[in-house]
Parts: structure tokens; C-alpha cells; sequence
């Protein structure tokens, strides 16, 4: 069983006993993860040790062969709505439509959250990104780092308490890691928690909590 | 949930026409082949007057077909299709939206271009109503029938023959009461039964086929 420090803080989300099997391969079995509000839990292993399928049991994409995964105490599947409203994923595909605009792309992953924001406020959160003055550019446009900072801007404006983030890096330069570090410490200051993966060398100044994956992978079952 | 059917919806529609060349694939298909017809058989008005209906019904359906992929091929390949699977909002919801929106592009103007397709094929003019009354009630059904399969096949590379044989079996009863409808109303004959029967399926479909194709995309996300 592997556990993180638990925080004193109010307990967020929550695993017991989750086991993933993938193609006849068992990934990980008697996983129990625990992330406290203020928590950064890193999920390290190698490739195809099953990071993103844990990722995406977390988010409730995929089914977990045994476990359940909790959300402030409740199963995810019986308070799925208050859970997604709280939560969002972002995975390793960028989600961005290269026909719409910047502005457009974010409004409609808003849409889909049945959030909205004032424009002065998507505005803030790309310069923030730096994307200022790219609104209205249709994002085919744009190189692949700057859609992923698209997704960072979202990720912003979601206000989202908690964050699952597969391989956030991808096609960040050097500032763009520096950026992602930066949220993540604001993030964690407003009491938001975040569970992420990455093959880059995040520093993050401030206690992270990593999961392994990856001990006895490759067995038959 | 009713502004995230709306927003889905226009989203959807906003995409369509910003790539304007994919939206006029189904109509050119659906015009080319009715019109292929009286070359490669004859011109001669019996004979087009009788394979009328079939004509226009297999074309339409298979332009349907065709146009399925694009139902959630891009949403599944650029990762937005996971972003609708975590709206807070019901999937199927969501899935009308997409599947409303997959009619208004490919079947709507189907239904549109219809009676100028049935007057080439010599569909008498009492019958032409039929004709688009029949395509109005079927062809939101293939949408409608047509997203279970595309949900089913969406991960699977160059799933195109699967989808078929998945989807033709279902599209069948349409094709024969829609193209029976047409052939009856040329006879003169009341066609009530049929077309009472296509907006029975329709019923159906529009009930049950959206909570079929959500389960359905939710397996393929869990894959």
C-alpha cells in the first residue's frame, strides 16, 4: 500500500484499494492515495507503468478492475456532478479546435463546464499565459506550446479546486514550465489541490507529495 | 442543461461552417449519384419514375453514412470528447446536441435538395411531398442510429466497414418504408401507415438512441 502524508486539512480526494489491469497486465493493485486540500501529489513511473489510466480512473474516464475512488468522502459515482464541477482534467491531447479562435476555444471548454467568465477576465488570464493579443487568432495558427497555454489559461479561469494533469509540459518552453510551476504555487495557496504527471523536472518551493507506479508491473494475471 | 445543449449545439455549427468544403461532401455525394442514374440506365420516364424512390432513399442513406465520422472522429482525436464526458451536465444531453447538429448539416439539406432531385427522376408531383416528408422523419434517424455506431467504432482505426455492418442492419426498416412511401404516394395511394411508422421510429430513436450512444462512448473512453 502506498500512502502519502495525509494533510491535516480537509480531506479532498481519496482512493482505496484501486487496482488497473490493462490488457491482461496488471499496472498497479492495493493503490490507496489520500490528497488533502494545499496538497501537490506527483505520480511518477515509467512509461506504461499506468500513470495516465491512474489519471484517468481519478477523473472517472475509466473504471477502476477493483476500488473506488472518493470525493470529500463520497464515492465519485454517487456525487459525480458537485465532483466535475469541482475537478478538471486536462490530458495529454491539447482539446483545441484549430477553426476556432483562441477566445472561442476557451469559451467552449467553458461552455462544457457550464462555466462562462467576462471577457476583460479571459483577457487577464492570457496575458497571464502570455497569449495577449492572440484572442482572436484561429488556433491552427498558433505552434503546439502555445494551444497547450490555451489549456493553462482555462485551467485559470475553471477556478477548479482540484486538478488532474497529464503531462502538463508537453511543448512548454522554458518560461512556460517556469508558468506552470508558478500556478501550481498559487493554486496550492488558495487551498486548491492538484495530481499530476511529468517526465520533466518540476521544482516546485514547496512540499510535494509522488506515488510511484510501476513495482511489479508487467505481471501476468 | 438546456444552454449546454445550445452551446454544444452552436459550437458544433460554428465548426461546420469554418471548414465549409467537409459540409458540402454529403450534399454533392447525395446530388451525384441520383444524377448518375439517368445516364448509366436510361432516360426513359418509366423507367426512372419506377426506380425512383429506391434511388433517392439508397443515396440519401449512404450519403448519411459517409458523413457519420465526422460525427465525433475530431472530438475523440483532439481530447474534447473526454472534456464532454466530464461536463457536469447528462451526456445525453450533450450527444443530442452533437447528433441535432449532425441532421442540420447532412440530412436537413438532403431533405432540401429533394424535390429538385425527385423532378429529375420523374417522382410525380403529387408524390414529391411524400418525398419530403418521408426523408424529413428518416433521416434524423440514421443521425440518430448512426452516432451508436460511430461511439462503438470511434477508437477503432479505419473503422468504416464495421460501422457499416453495425449501422445497415438498423437502417434498413427506413429504407423500406421510406422508399416504399414514396412508391405508394406515386400510385396515388393514402401513405399514412408509412409515414405513421417513421415518425413511430423516430420517436424511438430520439429516446432511446442519445442514452445508447452515451453508455456507448463512455465504454470507448474507458478503453
Amino acid at each position: 500500500m502506498i500512502d502519502t502524508e495525509s494533510g491535516k486539512t480537509a480531506l479532498m480526494l481519496e482512493t482505496r484499494q484501486l487496482e488497473c489491469v490493462r490488457d491482461d497486465r496488471l499496472l498497479f493493485t492495493d493503490l490507496s492515495i489520500k490528497l488533502a486540500a494545499g496538497e501537490i501529489l506527483q505520480i511518477e513511473g515509467a512509461n506504461g507503468s499506468g500513470k495516465t489510466s491512474l489519471l484517468r480512473i481519478l477523473c472517472g474516464l475509466r473504471r477502476a478492475e477493483e476500488g473506488d475512488v472518493y470525493w470529500q468522502g463520497e464515492k465519485v459515482s454517487q456525487v459525480r456532478e458537485d465532483f466535475y464541477a469541482s475537478m478538471v482534467y486536462i490530458g495529454h491531447l491539447p482539446c483545441i479546435k484549430g477553426d476556432l479562435t483562441t477566445l472561442e476555444n476557451i469559451q467552449s471548454l467553458l461552455d462544457t463546464r457550464s462555466q462562462s467568465a467576462p471577457i476583460e477576465e479571459i483577457d487577464e488570464a492570457l496575458a497571464k499565459v502570455g497569449l495577449a493579443g492572440f484572442d482572436d487568432v484561429p488556433s491552427k495558427a498558433l505552434s503546439s506550446g502555445q494551444r497547450r497555454r490555451i489549456l493553462l489559461a482555462f485551467l485559470f479561469l475553471t477556478k477548479a479546486k482540484l486538478w488532474i494533469m497529464d503531462e502538463p509540459l508537453t511543448a512548454l518552453d522554458v518560461q512556460g514550465v517556469e508558468l506552470v510551476e508558478s500556478m501550481l504555487m498559487e493554486h496550492r495557496e488558495t487551498g486548491g489541490s492538484a495530481v499530476f504527471t511529468t517526465h520533466h523536472g518540476m521544482q516546485l518551493p514547496c512540499e510535494m507529495s509522488s506515488v510511484t507506479l510501476g513495482k511489479g508491473q508487467g505481471s501476468k494475471c | 442543461m438546456l444552454k449546454a445543449f445550445y452551446h454544444l449545439l452552436a459550437r458544433d455549427l460554428r465548426l461546420a461552417f469554418r471548414s465549409r468544403h467537409e459540409l458540402a461532401n454529403p450534399l454533392i455525394f447525395f446530388v451525384l449519384v441520383v444524377s448518375l442514374f439517368p445516364l448509366a440506365v436510361t432516360p426513359s420516364a418509366d423507367l426512372l419514375m419506377v426506380m425512383a424512390p429506391g434511388v433517392i432513399w439508397v443515396s440519401a442513406l449512404l450519403s448519411v453514412l459517409l458523413s457519420l465520422d465526422r460525427l465525433f472522429k475530431q472530438d475523440y482525436e483532439d481530447g474534447s470528447l473526454d472534456q464532454l464526458m466530464l461536463s457536469p451536465n447528462p451526456l445525453v444531453i450533450l450527444v443530442l446536441a452533437k447528433v441535432f447538429a449532425h441532421w442540420l448539416l447532412t440530412g436537413l439539406p438532403l431533405v432540401l435538395i429533394a424535390p429538385l432531385l425527385g423532378m429529375f427522376m420523374y417522382v410525380p408531383d403529387e408524390a414529391i411531398s411524400t418525398l419530403i416528408f418521408s426523408l424529413l422523419l428518416g433521416t434524423p434517424v440514421l443521425s440518430l442510429v448512426g452516432a451508436i455506431g460511430v461511439s462503438l467504432t470511434v477508437a477503432v482505426n479505419r473503422g468504416g466497414v464495421l460501422l457499416s455492418l453495425i449501422i445497415l442492419p438498423l437502417y434498413i426498416p427506413i429504407l423500406i418504408f421510406g422508399a416504399n412511401a414514396v412508391d405508394v404516394a406515386s400510385d396515388g395511394m393514402s401513405v399514412r401507415g408509412q409515414l405513421l411508422f417513421l415518425a413511430a421510429v423516430l420517436a424511438l430513436a430520439i429516446s432511446l438512441a442519445p442514452l445508447a450512444t452515451a453508455v456507448a462512448l463512455r465504454i470507448t473512453a474507458s478503453r
